[in-house]
């Protein structure tokens, strides 16, 4: 089975996350590191691999730095790893990043067929989870997403999707995508092992060039939306800290009612 | 004449969600507001839609959730009625479907959206938390058309002066060439307590319940509020996945948060840091939490929400 896994570069979570002046994600605190949930991807994939044979390809978009995100998909067991970059890819909405992504599917299905591609639930800088169903659309593959379990077994990937109302299970024939949620498994902890080997692996760099796209179609030129302000949020002023002395139910009861919150 | 806006409207058997009344007030302010329901919704759903302002309800059917199937029928109503905006609840099969019909119509796309506003020339200007609602963005939609998903609780819901009798149309929803089979699907049972991404009031057990909600469910009851949680508590099974708040979780705005119990990790704030008053109870005084509370509470959550659900029973004899 051959399976891509898209990986993000995002802003660490833990760290001071901000914006640039002209409203895109600022990645100069040089904090980024492999987007938590596409952790959950790569080991869906590597475990698929594991189960059923072949091999996994971790692919990303992004600056010179995402390059970390794929070294960490090798160290987790891919065994290929490549990477779009591109300076007309700066500004590139998830319109652009799912053209861009597809073609480079493409691109790797040139040298075997793809069975499946993985993704995560969301990108923890933007949080759209939309990307997966754009990818899908571009690769006209049938998808299978937020994926609490996954299962493949004779062309057919199973998922149990957890749903704002409902819960599903749902099947599509391979070649299909799928993206999973961070219910689906516990990410393993690459050893020093397996470190090593990873860097000895070349990463694969593509330009736009080489995926036969045209510059004008990405980039924040080709965006369908623009950010016109981005402000920090002031923080919450007259805050009051106590501590319980007896009474503080009672206090917080007061607190609601004189704040009118009940 | 301004174009239509398109509103899809979330329904439980035909009884429209509190957040579809919520996108229609919204779709008000932008045009002629016509309401789409997914699956069987009659007369009721009518009546209710059109108390919010909808001159026009389409039902879609047969009821699925498969997003392309969906986003062809919706992209034909956008042709035939001449939308420029089509509004949606931003919840995780709405945010599919947002993606598909993005692409299909061209237009442009936000998700996750906290407010609405249109700019000169009629372009949808959004507004828009990031990194765990810790910046507010403002972007404006660059092409004709926008499909836009609002997280609930981003415009209070209020009726029309005089209600409109929506005409009711049928469309067909063409699901021959769905690839993707649904084997199983099982409608999650209702709590009895508000749904929890649309309640004003949420209270949140974590770890510190050491897997004992009796006493966030006591004060939830006393708020008339909904019971969420964190993961680690989902994860022990102490309560229901679909209660977990956060990053990978849902999002809440409430008016009122109460978190018992929790640290306040930021993958947790990432879904409720958005909410009007926050209220956290926490034994330890160096929890991040506290961070962020407008009212911190030291201690322990086992006698102070007890006592806090006394006293409002008290204040409040009538509720
Ligand atoms: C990719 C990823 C995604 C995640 N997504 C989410 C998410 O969506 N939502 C989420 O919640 N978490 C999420 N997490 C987990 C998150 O990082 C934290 O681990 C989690 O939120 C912590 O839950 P907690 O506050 O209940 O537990 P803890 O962090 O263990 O905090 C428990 C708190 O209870 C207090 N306490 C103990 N006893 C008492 C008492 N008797 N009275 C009062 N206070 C007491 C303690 O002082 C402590 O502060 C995610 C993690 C990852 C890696
Ligand atoms: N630039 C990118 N490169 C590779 N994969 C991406 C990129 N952006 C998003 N993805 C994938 O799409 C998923 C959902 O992203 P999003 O729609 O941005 O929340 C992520 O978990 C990744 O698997």
């Amino acid at each position: 089975m051959k399976i891509v896994v898209c990986v993000k570069h995002v802003p660490d979570v833990q760290g001071d996350r901000g914006f640039t002046d002209d409203g895109t994600v600022d990645r100069g605190q040089g904090d980024g590191t492999l987007n938590e949930l596409d952790e959950n991807a790569v080991e869906a994939a590597v475990q698929l691999v594991e189960q059923h044979g072949g091999e996994v390809t971790v692919l990303t978009m992004g600056p010179a730095d995402a390059e970390d995100a794929v070294r960490r998909g090798l160290q987790m067991g891919a065994a290929h790893a490549v990477h779009v970059q591109d300076d007309a890819l700066e500004g590139s909405d998830a319109f652009a990043t799912a053209s861009v992504l597809a073609a480079a599917v493409r691109r790797i299905a040139e040298d075997g067929a793809v069975d499946l591609v993985v993704t995560g639930m969301a990108s923890l800088d933007g949080l759209m989870s939309v990307l997966p169903s754009l990818l899908a659309a571009r690769l006209d593959l049938p998808q299978a997403t937020l994926a609490a379990e996954v299962t493949v077994d004779g062309g057919v990937v199973r998922v149990r999707r957890e749903l704002d109302h409902a819960t599903e299970v749902l099947e599509a024939p391979l070649p299909a995508l799928v993206s999973v949620t961070d219910q689906a498994n516990q990410p393993r902890y690459p050893n020093f092992k397996a470190i090593m080997a990873a860097r000895k692996t070349p990463v694969t760099t593509w330009s736009l060039a080489d995926l036969g796209l045209d510059a004008s179609e990405v980039g924040a030129a080709g965006a369908r939306t623009r950010v016109l302000e981005a402000t920090p949020r002031p923080p919450r002023e007259d805050r009051v800290l106590i501590t319980d002395e007896g009474d503080a139910g009672v206090r917080i009861a007061q607190y609601l009612v004189e704040n009118r919150l009940v | 004449m301004t174009a239509p806006v398109l509103v899809l409207v979330d329904h439980h058997d035909g009884v429209p969600r509190a957040s579809g009344l919520e996108l229609l007030t919204a779709a008000r302010d932008l045009g002629p507001v016509e309401a789409v329901c997914i699956g069987e919704a009659g007369a009721q759903a009518a009546a209710e839609v059109g108390r919010f302002g909808a001159g026009a309800l389409h039902v879609l059917t047969p009821g699925t959730t498969a997003p392309v199937a969906l986003a062809a029928a919706l992209a034909r109503l956008v042709e035939t009625t001449g939308a420029a905006t089509v509004l949606m609840s931003s919840t995780f099969e709405n945010k599919e479907l947002a993606a598909h019909l993005a692409l299909v119509t061209d237009a442009g796309l936000v998700v996750d959206a906290a407010g609405l506003e249109t700019a000169d020339g009629g372009r949808v200007v959004t507004v828009q938390q990031a990194f765990a609602a810790t910046w507010t963005l403002r972007s404006e939609v660059l092409r004709p058309r926008a499909v836009v998903a609002l997280k609930p609780n981003a415009v209070p819901a209020t009726p029309v002066d005089t209600p409109f009798e929506p005409t009711v149309t049928t469309h067909d929803v063409d699901v021959s060439a769905m690839r993707e089979r649904v084997v199983e699907r099982t409608p999650r049972p209702t709590s009895g307590r508000p749904d929890l991404t649309e309640a004003q009031v949420v209270v949140v057990g974590g770890r510190g319940t050491e897997g004992d909600f009796s006493a966030v469910e006591e004060l939830a009851d006393v708020l008339g509020a909904a019971v969420g949680a964190t993961r680690v508590a989902t994860d022990e099974g102490w309560i229901g996945h679909e209660a977990q708040i956060g990053q990978t979780g849902v999002t809440v705005s409430p008016r009122l948060y109460v978190g018992a119990g929790v640290s306040g990790a930021v993958h947790h704030r990432g879904g409720m840091q958005a909410s009007g008053t926050i209220v956290a109870v926490n034994a330890d005084p160096e929890a991040p939490i506290f961070e962020i509370a407008d009212l911190g509470v030291v201690g322990d959550l086992f006698t102070i929400l007890p006592q806090a659900a006394a006293e409002l029973r008290r204040l409040r004899p009538e509720g």
